[in-house]
């Protein structure tokens, strides 16, 4: 037990708590560029979930569990509803992929539709009614090392290695996540092999922004339950999750790496050192998983990894049949 | 059938019509979703009109919040214009902000305002232009993704800015007095160092607004009128076809971020020197204003074009300031950014009106069945 209480085993355990969005969302926006199309509203469609999600957390009557999965289910819902407008957008209508996404981040961020629900629902600083807590896996908490951190986790981040897995499945062994790669990689090539590049693209940008507003719910349902008006809630996970899918190379299983790296930097550290009488700037701390961003992204970008393991080469180009 | 087509040429007055059109359907558009969430469209729209372009008191504060907006997104649409995505203008005018304060408060009381204003201004946006290169390094020598470098950095800049008010003894900050190292303040500038106005029928235009049309001109030449312009262009358009032609793709990203970072910066200072006259750093100061991320709004709707860009910098600085004067129940805050994102969406969905030509055409089939089919060429 007293190993369970060591710094290590607590940094590690908030990582998996903090990292769950990140992943969530990076799950997300990897289905969105796998498919072809680069979602930088990642930031504004979590903050949609996680009001959302939060108010229906407020609202629903009945059991915890049940008020629970309902308001996941709205927030996903929520961010798919915010990535339609930027399917519709550069699908449909042919805009930069880039600023259609810059947009959207301001259309819902915290300035604006986030902030406005928040408000009109009246959610800014109520108590929560339900909150996700942990689950004591198979009794198995109090063993050392793992138990705390593997084993007594919320239900969402169980939830989200569901996911992970059912991912990396989808694109690497079912035909329609091939048929994703396909039209990622080469949408000429897919459209004249009969698959439909629009409809793939739609599905895959409008489940990106599902899970997405999944991963805001994480915060307001998990990690910090409540809503507070502005960007303060998300912080900076919806673009640490953009710079993640580049760092895992377009693959799931590594998103999970990266994502709990990320959470440990941005919740574990800062959460849990101030504790343990360790005194450093909380700038300094703050600050750390940005620059770490910016220097893994340094890193990847050298000529070496990126002809290795490339993104998919039709990422932000939009597909227009008459000019294939 | 419907036919999309490219256009070849773009015609002139589709550019000024269809930014207009898209400004049109997006109010009616925010019409439906003000009624929808039961308030009263056209008693917003005539109360947010009033606070904004009223009368010289609200022409004064739509000038406030404007004027950061024009150096925000002019900063954008230098880089934009060249499909550089430099999203970290946020940043960027932080350090210009610390620059600009920390000169003026090393400079002291002894200088003519004039002297205060250059050095201000010199190292506000040296200061940000120091900042934009980092991700133009990163972009020019390492091929990394600026938009997300820039981003991420601005995060960065925002905890610095914290840092120096409120967690260390640094020079911007006031550690005077016992109650000052208590509750943290920053160091204020002279009188003498504050930016003088110009106020012509009792509105009070900032030094900072005729910094940024000035500076709006010699972009607009820079495009126009120069090599360096044209390149940018080239390279915006293709940059392999750039570097073909034997251009130099790399030094143009250094100098762009550069300019970029340097007008970003310059609206730091200006918020220094202009309003609020200190290194600002509580939350509701520069870091709750997000006039970078505003920028970029303001860059799209221009369609990058310096003018244009002051225009909207305008508009939509009166928007805020309406947004922030009419703030209560019945308009909720986020109503600003919701309606600044719903014009940028319709100015997205114009731009394919712009690029692209609609065509009405018959069938293909009653076509063939008119004009005589040609014999087909004799095979080998």
């Amino acid at each position: 037990v007293s190993v369970n209480s060591s710094i290590l085993v607590i940094v590690l355990a908030q990582a998996l708590l903090y990292g769950t969005p990140i992943l969530f969302a990076a799950l997300g926006e990897l289905l969105a560029e796998r498919s072809g199309v680069l979602n930088l509203g990642v930031q504004g469609m979590m903050l949609v979930g996680a009001v959302m999600g939060f108010w229906a957390s407020q609202r629903a009557p009945g059991p915890t569990a049940l008020v629970l999965l309902l308001a996941v289910a709205t927030a996903a819902f929520a961010g798919l509803v915010m990535a339609a407008i930027h399917a519709f957008l550069v699908i449909s209508l042919r805009a930069s992929q880039i600023v259609s996404g810059l947009a959207l981040t301001i259309f819902a961020g915290g300035l604006g539709l986030s902030s406005y629900l928040g408000n009109d629902l009246g959610l800014a600083n109520v108590p929560p009614k339900n909150q996700f807590g942990q689950i004591d896996v198979f009794g198995l908490k109090d063993v050392p090392v793992v138990g705390p951190i593997l084993f007594d986790q919320s239900a969402l981040v169980y939830a989200s290695w569901v996911v992970t897995i059912a991912i990396a499945l989808y694109l690497a062994r079912t035909r329609f996540g091939l048929n994703v790669r396909a039209v990622g990689e080469s949408p000429g090539a897919a459209d004249a092999m009969g698959i439909s590049v629009t409809r793939y693209r739609y599905v895959h940008v409008l489940a990106g922004g599902a899970l997405a507003g999944t991963g805001g719910a994480c915060f307001s349902l998990a990690i910090t339950p409540g809503w507070t008006a502005g960007d303060s809630l998300v912080s900076g996970a919806g673009w640490i999750a953009i710079a993640l899918v580049i760092f895992s190379f377009w693959r799931a299983e590594l998103c999970l790496l990266g994502a709990y790296l990320f959470g440990g930097l941005s919740g574990g550290l800062p959460s849990t050192l101030p504790a343990h009488g360790y005194t450093i700037t909380p700038e300094l701390l703050q600050a750390l998983p940005y620059v770490t961003t910016v220097v893994v992204l340094v890193l990847i970008s050298s000529g070496w990894a990126k002809r290795r393991l490339g993104g998919p080469a039709a990422l932000g180009v939009p597909y227009v049949r008459e000019e294939r | 059938v419907i036919r999309i087509e490219r256009r070849l040429t773009q015609p002139r007055w589709l550019q000024f019509v269809v930014p207009i059109a898209s400004l049109v359907v997006a109010f009616v558009v925010m019409a439906g979703v003000l009624g929808v969430t039961g308030h009263e469209p056209l008693h917003i729209y005539r109360r947010l009109f009033d606070a904004a372009f009223g009368d010289h008191a609200a022409w004064t504060a739509t000038l406030v919040s404007g004027t950061p907006l024009l150096f925000t997104g002019l900063a954008a649409a230098v880089a934009f214009r060249m499909q550089l995505f430099n999203i970290g203008a946020e940043g960027q005018l932080y350090l210009g902000a610390i620059g600009g304060a920390g000169v003026a408060i090393w400079l002291g009381p002894h200088h003519a305002t004039v002297v205060a204003i250059l050095a201000m201004c010199a190292c506000g946006a040296a200061a940000g232009a120091l900042w934009a290169l980092i991700p133009g390094v990163l972009k020019a020598f390492g091929r990394t993704n600026e938009i997300i470098t820039s981003l991420m950095l601005n995060y960065v800049a925002g905890q610095l800015l914290t840092y120096l008010i409120f967690d260390s003894a640094s020079p911007w900050r006031d550690i005077s007095t016992v109650q000052t190292r208590s509750f943290p303040q920053a160091i204020p500038l002279q009188p003498s160092q504050f930016w003088p106005t110009l106020s012509p029928r009792n509105v009070v235009v900032p030094l900072g607004a005729l910094i940024a049309l000035g500076i709006a001109v010699a972009l607009y030449v820079l495009f126009r009128s120069t090599r360096f312009g044209f390149e940018m262009s080239v390279i915006g358009d293709s940059q392999r076809a750039a570097r073909y032609s034997g251009m130099r793709t790399r030094r143009k990203i250094l100098a762009v971020m550069a300019i970029s970072g340097s007008v970003a910066g310059l609206g730091g200072v200006s918020q220094v020197g202009d309003f609020s006259h200190e290194l600002d750093a509580s939350p509701q100061g520069l870091q709750g204003a997000a006039f970078g991320y505003t920028g970029i709004v303001v860059a799209a709707l221009g369609r990058y074009n310096p003018f244009a860009v002051c225009l909207v910098g305008i508009l939509l600085g009166g928007l805020q300031n309406a947004g922030l004067y009419l703030q209560g129940p019945d308009f909720p805050s986020g109503l600003v950014g919701v309606m600044q994102g719903i014009i940028l969406f319709c100015a997205l969905g114009g731009e394919l009106l712009i690029r692209y030509r609609f065509s009405v055409r018959r069938r293909p089939r009653a076509i063939a069945d008119d004009v005589p089919v040609a014999s087909p060429e004799p095979t080998l």
